[in-house]
């Protein structure tokens, strides 16, 4: 196992969340292609830490689980304000939601 | 290393693979997901079975056993964190009974959730939980357990809420998640503290161990500043945990709540296996509850402080829980206390009595208390979900089976004398607190709870086996066709009667006189001699039981049999007699209520305050600075209109036409603009891409 491989497989993580993020039309599951798409960085992290000059320091590892931390706040609060739009809009459908156009 | 050690990981990593592909096929796929199921829960069941003979083939010669195998786990800075499973007697033990009952619950849940559209769920979630729990099981690490642990609390919540749709079960799934949670955080502390102390938590490891003799003669001389000894803190916070995951007072309040989940899981995960992983993990880390300065330096059996906790945590469950029993209507909810009060009885005997006494509790309890389960789900499912046993009654004629291997799983259950299971395990723990040095009373409670015991399960037969059918009593809501009951699809029925099997026979493994369970879970010779039941005051104690289940049975008999229960609505014969105590029994002493009133109530006070903060102080200060924003920004217009504005109205209204074109780009589609970024990313990635090749 090289870099390269960690960061092509990072890089697939991040192009899935990506087109989960793009085409689906629920805001539950936009929620989940972003969760993809972080975990790819924290992927990213791990990796550069390991083969980093450093990699008895513990900064990837820590970097990684603030995120993780950081990432179920945001989960949190993402899914609250999707329940919140839901009972505003009676709907999760993104393209419904669009009441911030010029 | 002989083959079943090397390839243990097998016998829980198979359930999880099918789990794993039952999850990723589509929802109609019901004869894959069940017979996928099914079969490793079979193959596990055989290498269970392997593990077993392996061990007791080590064992027969009368010494203890115990073949590790670890591995590294993970690197954390220079450490390595090491994981590993073992498998010894109480390992071997564990496997064969989860993968048993397992097994025959797997195939009885085919005929109960026949009907169910989610079908296919519930295998998954099935095995994903036996692979949880037999995770537990073989695990040498208490981080690798806790991990396990937690799996099995995930799905043991799942499986709780699986009819979601309802909002009791819901209900009924936080809060045993929730529950359960406060007591592993005590666990999580307690682990932690544990690899401060001795930098491993791999249970054996040749002598560094954590629960072996130079750690734990490291912890013991240590004290807290509360001048307790390091290692009895320890011991009561993983205890913590223990008594969350196996219902003890004051964490009990979940497992009653846990029956609405489907009966198969009410059977295997909340009767016989996973409430009983608390039982199981405070056997496991028994060196560490036993370790007193006594007993490493001169191998003296002294109650320690953490037993004592144990021991009394226990009877007070056994005997609060049985009489909260003795009022319930809920055909489930009579089990399930009946199971928290069981699980008391091997608390209490782990605490009195050691690892053997308590884990053949364990073992009996798992094979009674699953065909109880399974008989009342048997009997829930012939009289079309009626669950109030006021409604039920007469079922013996339309359900002969169910009926025969119930009285077998309630005649276990109670204890009846000599040729049940269950008077032979639960004569063992009150032999054992009979002889405990601290107190009797945990003895005087043990036999109480014995007399309830009886006494419930005999009310409970009688108003749901005998007498006249009240099913379609005052019953306005299905005039014209009546609701007549039947017998369940042999493949229900054919568990029942392995199991009913098994709770007779497997008493015989523990008799005082031949006590193969005992001698093989401590590495003893195993020895027939019927002398030992004339040693110190065995024979009166059983004495004492017997008599006590037949109080309970005869009481039952005198209060529910006598005269037969003719209608559903008339007020319990005990509520007539005591009104205000029945009352009390009926709402679970009020715990639930005193729960509300202060923990949540507390919760819900902070809630407000934090609310209270949100708007008052913090939405203050934004709304100073917005407020002195607004100030600002008048001031702005009152220059621009009064002093830049004529010369640029020309200007603005070339502008404001370009912004009305512009404006259409702004379509409020969160994901359109997503859609442009990601496209600009590619551009940029590209361009970054040539810009460094040419």
């Amino acid at each position: 196992m090289t870099l390269t491989s960690y960061l092509v497989l990072s890089a697939l993580l991040f192009s899935v969340g990506l087109a989960g993020a793009l085409t689906r039309k629920n805001a539950i599951l936009v929620l989940v292609g972003i969760e993809l798409m972080l975990n790819a960085a924290n992927l990213n992290f791990i990796a550069f830490w390991r083969y980093g000059p450093n990699p008895e320091l513990l900064t990837g590892i820590l970097f990684t689980i603030f995120s993780i931390g950081v990432a179920a706040a945001e989960a949190a609060v993402g899914l609250a304000m999707i329940i919140a739009i839901y009972r505003h809009y009676k709907t999760t459908n993104l393209d419904h939601i669009d009441s911030m156009k010029g | 290393m002989s083959w079943i050690v090397q390839n243990l990981w097998l016998i829980p990593v198979l359930p999880v693979v099918a789990a794993g592909l039952t999850a990723i096929a589509p929802q109609r796929k019901r004869v894959y997901a069940c017979s996928l199921a099914i079969g490793s829960m079979v193959l596990s069941f055989l290498l269970s079975a392997v593990a077993l003979v392996h061990v007791f083939g080590l064992t027969g010669g009368g010494t203890e056993s115990r073949e590790l195998f670890k591995f590294r786990g993970f690197q954390l800075g220079s450490e390595w964190l090491q994981l590993g499973w073992v498998l010894d007697p109480l390992t071997a033990v564990m496997l064969a009974m989860v993968t048993f009952v397992g097994t025959l619950i797997f195939i009885y849940s085919v005929g109960y959730m026949a009907h169910d559209e989610n079908f296919t769920r519930f295998f998954c979630f099935l095995s994903l939980f036996a692979g949880a729990m037999l995770g537990v099981v073989i695990s040498n690490s208490l981080l690798l357990l806790f991990m396990c642990w937690e799996l099995v609390g995930l799905t043991s919540y799942l499986l709780i809420g699986f009819w979601y749709h309802k909002p009791s079960a819901a209900a009924a799934a936080k809060k045993a998640f929730i529950t359960t949670r406060i007591g592993d955080m005590a666990f999580l502390i307690g682990m932690v503290w544990l690899y401060a102390q001795s930098g491993t938590l791999l249970f054996y490891n040749g002598g560094a161990g954590c629960m072996e003799h130079s750690a734990l003669a490291a912890m013991v001389v240590q004290t807290t500043s509360f001048g307790m000894a390091v290692s009895t803190a320890i011991a009561v916070l993983i205890f913590c945990g223990a008594a969350g995951k196996s219902g003890q007072v004051p964490l009990h309040v979940w497992l009653p709540d846990a029956m609405e989940g489907p009966t198969p899981v009410s059977a295997l995960i909340h009767a016989a296996t996973m409430v009983a992983a608390g039982v199981f993990l405070v056997a496991r880390v028994y060196p560490l509850m036993s370790a007193s300065p006594l007993l490493l330096s001169s191998g003296l059996v002294a109650p320690t402080t953490a037993l004592k906790v144990v021991t009394w945590i226990g009877a007070i469950t056994a005997i609060f829980a049985a009489s909260i029993a003795v009022a319930q209507d809920d055909i489930k909810r009579i089990l399930a206390y009946s199971t928290v009060s069981q699980l008391g009885y091997m608390m209490l005997g782990l605490g009195v009595g050691g690892v053997a006494v308590g884990m053949f509790h364990l073992i009996t309890h798992a094979f009674f208390k699953a065909l109880l389960f399974m008989g009342a789900g048997s009997v829930i499912h012939g009289c079309h979900e009626e669950q109030d046993v006021r409604r039920m009654g007469g079922l013996r004629k339309w359900m002969p089976v169910t009926f025969a291997t119930y009285a077998v799983g309630t005649l276990a259950l109670c204890g009846f004398p000599l040729l049940f299971s269950g008077f032979w395990s639960k004569d063992d723990i009150l032999h054992a607190a009979h002889g405990w040095s601290v107190s009797q009373i945990p003895f005087y409670l043990g036999l109480l709870g014995a007399l309830l015991t009886a006494f419930y399960m005999t009310r409970q037969v009688f108003y749901v086996f005998f007498g006249e059918s009240r099913l379609n009593a005052h019953d306005s809501t299905h005039s014209g066709h009546d609701i007549v009951p039947h017998e369940s699809p042999s493949v229900m029925t054919t568990p029942l009667v392995v199991l009913a099997a098994c709770s007779v026979l497997l008493g015989f493994i523990g008799t005082p006189a031949w006590h193969v369970f005992h001698a093989f879970v401590s590495g003893e010779r195993i020895s027939v001699d019927f002398g030992r039941f004339g040693e110190n005051g065995i024979l009166p104690v059983m004495l004492a039981s017997t008599v006590m289940v037949f109080l309970g049975l005869g009481l039952g008999w005198w209060l529910y049999g006598r005269k037969p229960i003719v209608n559903a609505d008339a007020p319990d014969v005990l509520a007539t007699i005591q009104p205000q105590m029945f009352r009390v029994l009926q709402n679970k002493f009020y715990i639930d209520e005193l729960y509300e009133a202060t923990i949540i109530r507390w919760n819900e006070f902070a809630a407000n305050m934090s609310a209270w903060l949100d708007q008052y102080i913090w939405a203050g200060g934004v709304k100073s600075v917005s407020l002195a924003v607004i100030g600002l920004a008048w001031f702005n217009r009152t220059v621009d209109a009064k002093v830049v504005n004529a010369g640029f109205d020309a200007g603005c209204e070339g502008a404001s036409w370009g912004a009305r074109i512009l404006s259409h780009l702004q379509t409020g589609r969160v994901q359109a603009y997503l859609r442009v970024i990601g496209i600009a990313l590619v551009v940029f990635v590209l361009f970054l891409v040539w810009g460094s090749k040419g």
